[in-house]
């Protein structure tokens, strides 16, 4: 038990993300205790976002993280985490509207909506969450960090190893509340349920061929795992084929739900 | 900046880096990548010490464990080999065993250890607090394998082999399969020592 517990306490402690996360829970259920009974929070909401809350927190604050520093295929479960399942879970329980209502009044009026409306930050984000913009930077994040070179000097250098998490993890809150807004176009989300499909079934393909490539390889591509040292004894190639896969299959499984999810929007509004 | 840019900026700073050649280095740079030199450990001789006596001092910093059956001795004989090539400038340069087994490493079997390889080869030891607050500031992992009937386990462990010039800055990575030569190469430049 103590073992466990001690597992539990984080790795490298982020002030940041430990206030993050403590935030959006106590601004959630604030929120939800106050919707009135229209806008009531369903269950399957309230564990969707704290599922999706618990599993990145798990991730980037326990010793998972120790664990995804010294483990090819622990990295890649990581990953799955921060840039598709914990974004995915949160993006589908829909708690914008909720957090806002649990947030103290003072800061949502006079800082956090202010600042949202302000054309910098809008153009901005309508730019990343561009049509095109959004599945190639998705994409192309998952590309840039398993680059064997880049991803050399992101598991060497601690501040490089946040940069490289916290950009997927903020990539992957953009991409999957773009993908799984349940509003059509016309009621104001940004993109149309055809090309949201389109678009999470083109930006499978890539990561498809990443994953079996590195699956697939007969040498160690990402040796600074063996030069930093291995979280227990396994060897290079059967950890690089389990990263392979994780990077290969959930995450393909995850595109498919979220196009299961868009039509299921689309067969509610006919 | 957000760290969306600032992620893109460094990492495309690192590529063009890695793209150009990077300097005269034969081994592999990690300049501004990795920590400086800090520690507080015990010598094979039982002293305590610091980064601080190092100052001066080109260091190179490597974990390994006494009963290592390949990895350390082969590191090691490499290292001290490379040293002598060095030629007078090698007494500006320290190698630094640091064990990640102190349960059976005793500094006298360190002390033991470290003088077959040379005078210029020193062992340290600390307690499991220590090691692994220092695993965490070089991001080195260790990890010990299961006990065999005499009690005997192998430990897993980082195999690569940090350089840190005489300010204690961090400045190239000996990794297993760079050459003699090449450990060298760079250690003399990093001394300022003539090549050949």
């Amino acid at each position: 038990m103590s073992g466990w517990l001690a597992f539990l306490l984080p790795w490298e402690f982020s002030p940041l993300a430990a206030a993050l996360a403590l935030g959006a829970a106590v601004a959630f259920v604030r929120g939800a205790r106050r919707a009135p009974p229209p806008q009531a929070v369903g269950v399957a909401r309230r564990i969707g976002f704290f599922a999706g809350l618990a599993l990145l927190y798990f991730v980037m604050q326990t010793h998972f993280d120790y664990l995804s520093q010294h483990m090819f295929y622990i990295h890649r479960l990581q990953h799955l985490a921060l840039h598709h399942a914990g974004p995915f879970l949160i993006a589908l329980s829909q708690p914008q509207a909720v957090i806002a209502r649990g947030l103290p009044q003072r800061l949502h009026e006079r800082v956090l909506t202010p600042a949202w409306r302000h054309p910098l930050v809008q153009g901005l984000y309508r730019l990343l969450q561009n049509w095109l913009v959004a599945p190639v930077l998705f994409v192309g994040l998952i590309f840039l960090w398993l680059t064997p070179e880049v991803h050399f000097y992101a598991m060497l250098s601690g501040p490089l190893y946040h940069v490289m998490n916290w950009s997927m993890l903020l990539d992957g809150l953009l991409f999957w509340f773009l993908m799984l807004d349940p509003r059509s176009k016309e009621q104001g989300a940004l993109l149309s349920l055809g090309p949201r499909i389109g678009i999470l079934l083109a930006a499978a393909v890539p990561q498809l061929a990443l994953g079996a490539h590195i699956a697939l390889a007969d040498h160690d591509l990402f040796d600074v795992y063996a030069i930093c040292g291995r979280a227990w004894a396994i060897s290079p190639l059967e950890d690089q084929e389990v990263g392979g896969l994780v990077t290969w299959i959930p995450a393909a499984m995850m595109h498919g739900v979220g196009t299961l999810v868009v039509l299921s929007y689309w067969m509610r509004s006919k | 900046m957000s760290p969306r840019r600032r992620a893109w900026l460094v990492a495309l700073a690192l590529l063009l880096a890695s793209c150009g050649g990077g300097g005269p280095w034969q081994l592999k740079d990690i300049k501004g990548v990795v920590p400086d030199l800090a520690f507080n450990l015990t010598d094979d001789s039982g002293r305590k010490v610091s980064a601080a006596d190092y100052r001066g001092r080109a260091v190179l910093l490597f974990f390994g464990y006494t009963n290592c059956p390949d990895v350390c001795p082969t590191t090691l004989l490499k290292l001290s080999a490379a040293l002598k090539d060095l030629g007078p400038a090698a007494q500006r340069a320290q190698v630094l065993f640091v064990t990640v087994d102190p349960e059976r490493d005793t500094l006298e079997a360190l002390h033991r250890y470290v003088r077959a390889f040379g005078p210029h080869v020193s062992g340290l030891r600390g307690s499991a607090a220590e090691l692994r607050e220092l695993a965490k500031r070089y991001r080195i992992s260790y990890s010990y394998g299961t006990p065999d009937a005499n009690g005997d386990y192998e430990v897993n462990h980082s195999s690569a082999v940090f350089v840190f010039d005489a300010a204690g800055d961090a400045r190239l990575l000996v990794l297993p399969d760079s050459s003699e030569q090449a450990i060298a190469h760079d250690l003399k430049i990093l001394l300022g020592a003539p090549q050949g």
